[in-house]
């Protein structure tokens, strides 16, 4: 056999591509349901993590299905949207739709004697994409024209591929610990979201955490996330009073 | 003797990091902290050992204006296969790793390994090979990462080495070290610091 050959060569090149691609369709589909189960796991923690609840892969279900009391869909407006799955809804599908348009999971969690509810955020790091969840705490007692919801009881945050030790830092506690305690809408009721300060947030600020030192691009996202993915859910917790 | 010899040579007179100067692109890149290096290492000990195998089987078959293309598609299909394997079976390390196992595809050491051994040796002796170049990769990934998490970010393995008390009095953790351009300072002084003992691999 010539192996210089035109016919061995297009013979060859095309038993090895056909063997290459039935072998990574076996491999793909027989690990298929292990991997969207570890998805799915990994969601119910970061849920979970929000709420300053720790888990790990092997109770995160357990957990999940004791503190996270309802979820639903809602639309912009505030209301209940029935026939659609909060926990399957794809945020970055929906973020590309008109806020009027896009369909809002929210997840209700007790915890003790408080009630509190996780908010799903999606938006753009340096690199890639970044998400996370951020809960807040119903508040008994508020004065008049403040929500209920309005002070953040926890957050997690997540990236695709953020510079490791800069804007990667965005999913360590140090960072999202400063989040503890602030608050979305300002004395007015007014939403004001939270910013991302560069060079030293005023401690005192209610509305205000310190920015990652070197990963300037992703606190911008970051802080650009919350803003346009908790100012479509202000109805919904504006009518929860 | 020959296999042994095949193994060790790797890892000192014949590394591919500092002497054969292959791979760095990826040693700058994943080095900033000590365990995604270690995993980025075993993944590409697996990748080099397993590719230079099944070349080395068919390189008497493979012909030879598409044996580049034929080593590309062996080392694609082993790094999804590996990527796959992590993402199912490891997702917390597989999350850690993010693109680079994908970039393993690109590494310098595979197709240099695979066209300057495999396909010129016998499947046992490539597969040792294999394994001693990724182990000579990763004596090097790690030691860098070491040095950098250790000054980077007064932490090894995530655990905090550098005491409280010393940045008390003013110590702070050198921020260049996150940098590439520090981490392709620290190869070449890993790398003067090698010829210094190693006196065979200066060029005269």
């Amino acid at each position: 056999m010539n192996i210089q050959s035109n016919t061995y060569t297009y013979i060859y090149s095309t038993v090895i591509v056909l063997i290459v691609a039935t072998g990574l369709a076996v491999v793909a589909s027989a690990l298929k349901p292990a991997q969207n189960k570890n998805v799915e796991i990994e969601k119910k923690q970061n849920i979970l993590t929000s709420l300053h609840v720790v888990s790990d892969a092997g109770n995160a279900e357990k957990l999940y299905s004791e503190f996270i009391t309802d979820s639903y869909t809602l639309n912009s407006k505030g209301e209940k949207v029935t026939g659609v799955d909060p926990f399957t809804i794809n945020l970055r599908a929906e973020m590309k739709k008109k806020p009027s348009a896009r369909n809002l999971p929210a997840f209700e969690a007790k915890k003790g004697d408080s009630t509190f509810v996780v908010i799903p955020v999606y938006g753009k790091g340096l690199w890639g994409p970044i998400w996370g969840y951020v809960s807040f705490r119903k508040e008994a007692q508020v004065q008049e024209g403040i929500p209920h919801y309005n002070t953040i009881y926890g957050v997690m945050f997540d990236h695709k591929g953020e510079t490791p030790g800069l804007g990667a830092e965005i999913n360590q506690p140090f960072f999202q610990n400063h989040f503890n305690g602030k608050k979305v809408f300002n004395d007015q009721g007014k939403f004001v979201s939270v910013q991302v300060v560069k060079g030293g947030a005023d401690p005192s600020s209610p509305y205000q955490v310190d920015a990652i030192s070197g990963g300037t691009i992703t606190s911008k996202g970051l802080q650009a996330m919350l803003d346009s993915c908790l100012v479509t859910y202000q109805n919904y917790f504006k009518s929860n009073n | 003797m020959k296999n042994l010899h095949l193994l060790l040579n790797p890892l000192n007179d014949e590394n591919p990091i500092t002497v054969q100067v292959l791979g760095i692109c990826s040693a700058l890149a994943v080095t900033v902290q000590m365990k995604p290096a270690i995993v980025m290492a075993l993944s590409v000990t697996v990748v080099t050992a397993f590719s230079n195998l099944i070349i080395s089987l068919g390189r008497n078959t493979i012909p030879p204006r598409i044996r580049i293309i034929i080593q590309l598609v062996v080392v694609a299909f082993l790094v999804i296969v590996v990527d796959q394997i992590l993402k199912a079976y490891v997702y917390d390390v597989s999350k850690k790793l993010s693109v680079f196992v994908g970039l393993i595809i690109t590494n310098c050491i595979l197709m240099g390994r695979l066209e300057a051994f495999a396909m010129s040796n016998k499947p046992v002796e490539s597969f040792l090979d294999g394994i001693g170049n990724g182990a000579g990769y990763g004596l090097i990934l790690i030691t860098l990462s070491f040095i950098r998490e250790l000054f980077g970010s007064g932490s090894v393995l995530g655990y905090q080495l550098v005491p409280q008390s010393f940045y008390d009095h003013g110590y702070s953790d050198n921020g260049m070290m996150i940098l590439p351009p520090m981490a392709l300072i620290t190869v070449g002084i890993i790398i003067w610091i090698q010829r210094g003992y190693n006196r065979k691999l200066i060029e005269k």
